[in-house]
């Protein structure tokens, strides 16, 4: 259980993205192919026999093998293709693998490296580096299906202490969540991958788009790195396709976008999902306000290391917290609904209440439809951190001493004054303006599923619907519906399904209900065995032995 | 803990039949009651039959409290120290003479001891080995069936 980005694997998120881009949504690089624009339909095609995507196939719903060879574009065979390759893939690779899916009857179709190369990326900016701490639930392993031993039992057993297991003893009441280190959640799916063969399964390139193929199963279109192949395009015939394309992209909050453009300053006004470690280099040789907006993990995170380097340093860094929604107590609509929160803050200790991972609110969103569920989604959502007693004396402190104020309100305008970046804030007391030498945006803000290419591709030619809060319509077994195709089915999960039957998607025990779902449906059909109780221990001894499934 | 209230009776039932079962039967032997082996097993499995079905109301208790929690989760240290209660009554009940099936008395110190250690076993199973053989028990709110 995270709410940090799980980087289920989408046009990867790199260090050296190009803040200019793409000035509306933060792309994080998404390579540029030359394709039609993502929803234009047929846009020029290539000539048939080139290897290239033409127009028939541009606008064809359905493909024919025989369109395919017109085309020139090579066919690959492959039972089942994952499109994403972060930790979306991975875990339902890993259940695949562990049910005896052999490594040549998968393909993972990724621009990335390895699979936690995105999520390590947007921890690290967000400020979440190796040796911290990320928000993660102990016994959510991605590198585990079974959840056993829990991080905290393997920190414990790894660094010789029992800290991490009193800590989960007497958690959430005595002590804060436990949450596991970075790095061990990245060295664990290091040794994972290696495990189940995960380099043998990847093909390296950027997804174009999946169409359904006349007969049954679908067509993967694949752009390889340039000069891997003789053609441009590749195509991966499937019977199953799994999507784990994560985040389609994050949003600037408007005026924050309107301003970064209309003076082309990249530099005071930055998201805490880019890189910005400036800010804090800067904070180090004069003082410095900062302004924060948002009220989430992230923005959690970017205060507290702004108060480390504070205390560590001793520097005057003074920062303005604006929220547009302050929480000043419990809230909630009844006394069995009331989630705790104080001074801006909605306190949670993961980004959905617990139980969606599987206990009684898992059970109740499963039955709700529609409006009923996006009621409850409403319910439960909404922006939270978690509480965490380092952080509350920290910012005790800074309230005491005047360093760190909390506001209330919207902001209408932004303007540049004598190096200063004014916010003209409405609140409640009227217009207030605020002057910073930085803002930084951790709100999060999501782009629309259509916003990436492959999802409106399969919006526009597939079947594929939304559900009630917009994002892809999944079965309750994750597969998408209106999309299947003969004896073909199309399954995802990650960020893209959030608003389904099941809430805590983009996270990663979410990720591992999903693929538990999913493996179990492709046992339905016959892809793979059922994992039952003697296979599940036989494969548990193999994964503590570190030996193949 | 993320139980549903099928999910809390079922794994209770089965991990106190289970692992509840091989404890008493482990532990019999060494219990200092002055009483033949057959009676000794006799008292402990009716004692861990009387927790088995008080529990079913315990559970009931157990839900009712947890809709008061936001996360409507059941923290570790709550399965731990709902053996103080549970054992309480069971103990209480024993002296009342109101649980059927016991020959003789029971010895406080056995009974602290059999009581403790079958509820430490099925708490530690429930914490973590039980995903292995049953992975899907955890997303299901306990629930085996």
């Amino acid at each position: 259980m995270t709410d940090q980005p799980t980087g289920v694997a989408r046009a990867a998120a790199t260090p050296t993205q190009p803040e200019t881009a793409q000035p509306e949504t933060v792309q994080r690089g998404r390579p540029a192919t030359g394709d039609a624009p993502a929803g234009a339909g047929a846009g020029p095609g290539a000539a048939a026999g080139s290897g290239d995507l033409t127009d028939d196939l541009l606008r064809s719903d359905q493909w024919t093998d025989e369109m395919l060879q017109a085309a020139g574009i090579p066919v690959m065979d492959v039972p089942l293709v994952s499109i994403g390759g972060g930790i979306g893939s991975f875990v339902t690779v890993d259940y695949l693998r562990i049910a005896g899916v052999a490594a040549d009857r998968i393909a993972v179709l990724t621009n990335l490296d390895f699979a936690w190369q995105t999520y390590e990326y947007l921890t690290r900016v967000s400020q979440i580096p190796k040796p911290e701490r990320i928000r993660s639930d102990s016994a959510s392993r991605p590198d585990n299906i079974w959840g056993f031993p829990s991080y905290a039992l393997a920190e414990a057993m790894s660094e010789r202490t029992f800290a991490p297991l009193w800590q989960v003893l007497i958690e959430p009441i005595g002590a804060d969540y436990y949450t596991p280190k970075a790095g061990r959640v990245f060295a664990g799916l290091e040794r994972e991958s290696k495990r189940i063969g995960w380099s043998q399964m990847l093909v390296k390139g950027q997804v174009r788009m999946v169409r359904k193929r006349q007969g049954g199963g679908y067509f993967v279109i694949l752009t390889p790195m340039v000069g891997s192949t003789p053609t441009k395009r590749l195509a991966y015939r499937a019977e199953f396709v799994h999507l784990a394309v994560g985040y389609p992209g994050l949003r600037f909050l408007p005026e924050l976008q309107e301003f970064r453009t209309a003076h082309q300053d990249f530099h005071h006004v930055v998201s805490a999902y880019e890189e910005h470690e400036h800010v804090y280099e800067a904070a180090r040789t004069k003082h410095l306000v900062v302004m924060l907006r948002g009220g989430g993990i992230v923005a959690s995170r970017v205060l507290a290391r702004l108060m480390d380097d504070r205390a560590k340093h001793g520097l005057s860094t003074e920062i303005v917290h604006l929220f547009r929604t302050y929480i000043t107590s419990s809230h909630g609509p009844n006394a069995w609904n009331r989630r705790k929160g104080a001074h801006g803050f909605a306190y949670q200790g993961f980004n959905y209440p617990k139980s969606v991972w599987g206990g009684q609110l898992k059970a109740r969103m499963r039955r709700l439809e529609g409006e009923d569920r996006a009621a409850a989604y409403k319910l439960m959502g909404g922006t939270n951190t978690p509480y965490r007693r380092r952080w509350q004396a920290q910012m005790t402190e800074g309230r005491e001493a005047g360093w760190y104020r909390t506001m209330a309100g919207t902001v209408e305008q932004m303007r540049l004054d004598q190096g200063k970046i004014v916010s003209v804030v409405k609140t409640q007391a009227g217009m207030v303006e605020v002057a910073a030498d930085f803002v930084i945006d951790c709100t999060g803000l999501e782009a629309d599923i259509a916003e990436h290419r492959v999802l409106a591709d399969l919006l526009e030619h597939s079947g594929a619907g939304r559900n009630p809060v917009g994002r892809l319509d999944v079965e309750r077994t994750f597969e998408l519906r209106g999309a299947g195709s003969g004896p073909g089915v199309m399954y995802a999960s990650g960020a893209t399904t959030l608003g389904g039957y099941f809430p805590g998607v983009d996270t990663f025990l979410g990720l591992q209900v999903a693929a538990q779902e999913i493996a179990d449906d492709l046992a339905r059909r016959g892809f793979c065995r059922r994992i039952g109780t003697f296979r599940s221990i036989q494969q548990w001894l193999r994964w503590a032995r570190n030996k193949q499934p | 803990m993320l139980p549903t209230l099928g999910g809390r009776i079922q794994t209770r039932l089965v991990l106190l039949a289970v692992v509840g079962g091989l404890v008493t039967l482990i532990i019999g032997p060494l219990l200092s009651i002055p009483a033949p082996l057959s009676v000794v097993y006799q008292d402990t499995f009716v004692i861990l039959a009387a927790v088995a079905v008080l529990g079913v109301g315990w559970e009931l208790v157990y839900h009712f409290v947890m809709q008061w929690r936001w996360e409507k989760d059941w923290p570790t240290l709550f399965g731990l120290v709902t053996a103080i209660p549970e054992g309480l009554l069971v103990w209480l009940l024993l002296q009342a003479g109101a649980i059927p099936g016991i020959s003789g008395t029971v010895p406080g110190a056995a009974f602290v001891i059999d009581f403790g250690l079958v509820w430490l076993a099925v708490w530690l199973v429930a914490n973590g080995p039980m995903r292995v053989p049953f992975i899907r028990w955890r997303f299901h709110g306990g629930r085996l069936v």
